[in-house]
């Protein structure tokens, strides 16, 4: 008993950190990984996974005409409107919020951040009665009532409206915790430093921006800018929920993550939707590295 | 000088100077609310101006009777709504609680301890920010089955507990705590879980909030582990129920109403948490940055 309780005190930091470790490989590393190796197999969920090296990623870039066609300019087109959209706005916002004093800025903080909590499931509510497709629809209703329109718009049926839809809802519930963020990082820049760059010659909002706010927090602007990045390809879950059907309608809101559900869980084709994965993960990696590039200290 | 005094960030009073920002922000805040509180009224309407034309935003005469149908109501294999909110309210509270935890204790070590790999172990963590667990969920999927977790109740609460996130913000919140003061519990013969429990946690409350919001908005609005993970309809939670109220029913008279109480229910107490914490969120946030 004694031997044993003195192991556990001398070796106190891997007892502490175990639990974490055990539930980050089980659950984050062995995914990871197992994703990387399936991407090189033919897996159908019922048979043992087959080596076939590269083919997976050889058809997905040459003989999958929807993934090359629709899914990737989709996802390049969301991520890019969505990702830096979300995060400039939430820069201005908070920024802007830490000009008036803390209790409307507490207030309207929180309404801005509401939209973030909400699920998908919740959002879909939401946003399929305001874009309902019959005259009981508000957005319908209304350009019938100021007479824009005459005949009701199927917003989440029709491919042209259904992907700016999805960023509209997108982009509303972006300003999460990245947003909180950086209203921590402006409010807590050392306000002598905004003297001292007067008396060095900045001369306007602007200037004082991009000379002593922006590079005075620059590690909350790349907190915000990777949890972004996170955000936009959680959130892309939304055009199926949205249009109600996996694919959605002619493609036109299909993201990756949409095509790796659409092989993985109803086709089964689990090595392919791996190779997709695969190819997720590494624009993710690749916008981290960019916005690590761009905010990261160096040193 | 004065000139200077009126463009300081964090202002203690009003100024006219400030109106420009109102006029924007508060129409923003607004178009981000709105659709929350058309929720809430919807919740409330009865039947006919669920349906009235044109569609009213307002409820004129709010009315109970979605809730109560959203009660009454049970599913194809009858099992009651209550039920999937006890599962739900279960598995976040063993979620919530459990991440504590396991994240403090995480925390702890990475921040003020020392031995070989602890570097690596955190720029593991800080990589590990950028997993969008959907892109995964294949093989995530196949370690809950090989672990025999299909149909239990641990799938709901075991994949959401590593959360790098959390561990990255406590770990940069205990960075700021003196290592003194640690010292000082060592010297008087404290372990490290004594440390622990008596010193770091109560000075880590803040952080330790900010996880718990985090985990409860995941836990609680997560579809995946029913979807995906669990067969048996009686331990399903209220997030994918209602996910299945708003497909299959979405459209109907009866359904919508049920939708947005459901919706409702769902919000409120995301909301109700995190005005409750919102001041020590911000506390966590200021030791937010990546280097």
């Amino acid at each position: 008993m004694k031997v044993k309780q003195k192991f556990i005190n001398r070796n106190s930091h891997w007892v502490l950190l175990s639990p974490y470790i055990i539930l980050f490989c089980l659950f984050i590393l062995i995914p990871v990984i197992s994703a990387a190796v399936l991407s090189f197999t033919y897996f159908n969920a019922v048979q043992p996974p087959k080596f076939i090296g590269l083919k997976n990623y050889i058809s997905l870039l040459t003989q999958d005409t929807v993934f090359m066609q629709k899914v990737l300019p989709n996802t390049i087109k969301y991520a890019l409107i969505v990702g830096p959209g979300g995060y400039i706005l939430s820069f201005i916002f908070a920024w802007m919020l830490a000009q008036i004093p803390k209790t409307p800025r507490t207030f309207i903080a929180i309404l801005i951040y509401l939209p973030s909590m909400t699920s998908g499931v919740m959002m879909s509510t939401i946003w399929s009665i305001i874009f309902s497709g019959n005259q009981l629809g508000y957005l319908n209703s209304f350009l019938i009532e100021i007479g824009m329109i005459t005949e009701p718009i199927q917003w989440l049926q029709s491919p042209e409206y259904l992907m700016t839809i999805v960023i509209i809802v997108a982009l509303w519930s972006s300003m999460g915790v990245g947003f909180l963020a950086m209203l921590a990082g402006v409010l807590n820049v050392n306000e002598e430093l905004y003297d001292a760059a007067y008396i060095d010659g900045v001369s306007n909002r602007f200037q004082e921006i991009i000379y002593v706010t922006i590079p005075s927090m620059k590690p909350q602007m790349l907190f915000g800018a990777v949890m972004a990045i996170v955000n936009t390809f959680t959130t892309s879950g939304l055009g199926v929920a949205l249009a109600g059907s996996n694919p959605t309608p002619q493609y036109a809101a299909q993201l990756i993550v949409n095509h790796i559900e659409d092989y993985g869980f109803i086709r089964y084709e689990m090595g392919y939707a791996a190779a997709a994965s695969v190819v997720l993960l590494i624009i993710v990696w690749i916008a981290s590295r960019v916005s690590w590039s761009l905010f990261g200290e160096k040193d | 000088m004065s000139s200077l005094k009126s463009r300081r960030i964090n202002p203690d009073k009003f100024h006219k100077s400030q109106l420009k920002f109102y006029a924007i922000l508060i129409p923003v805040s607004a178009f981000m609310v709105l659709p929350i509180l058309f929720i809430i009224f919807h919740a409330f309407k009865p039947i006919d101006e669920l349906f009235a034309y044109p569609p009213r935003f307002f409820t004129t005469r709010p009315t109970l009777d979605n809730f109560k149908r959203l009660f009454t109501a049970t599913t194809e294999s009858n099992v009651p709504v209550s039920r999937y909110l006890f599962n739900s309210v279960v598995s976040t509270l063993f979620t919530v609680l459990f991440t504590l935890w396991v994240t403090a204790s995480a925390g702890y070590v990475l921040s003020k301890k020392n031995f070989k790999g602890k570097d690596t172990l955190f720029t593991i963590n800080t990589l590990a920010l950028m997993f969008v667990p959907v892109a995964v969920s294949i093989p995530r999927f196949l370690v809950i089955v090989k672990l025999g977790l299909i149909d239990n109740f641990f799938a709901h609460i075991l994949p959401l507990l590593a959360m790098p996130v959390g561990l990255f913000l406590v770990k940069q919140f205990i960075d700021q705590i003196p290592n003194s003061l640690i010292e000082a519990a060592k010297i008087d013969g404290a372990s490290d879980y004594y440390i622990l429990m008596k010193v770091i946690i109560p000075l880590i409350k803040p952080a330790l909030s900010t996880v718990a919001i985090l985990a409860f908005q995941t836990s609680w609005n997560s579809i995946e582990s029913s979807a995906m993970f669990i067969n048996d309809e009686s331990l399903k939670t209220f997030a994918f129920y209602m996910n299945t109220l708003v497909s299959t029913t979405g459209n109907t008279v009866a359904g919508q109403g049920m939708a947005a109480a459901a919706s409702l229910i769902m919000f409120l107490p995301n909301l109700i948490l995190f005005i409750i914490l919102q001041s020590r969120v911000m506390d966590t946030m200021m030791y937010s940055g990546l280097k």
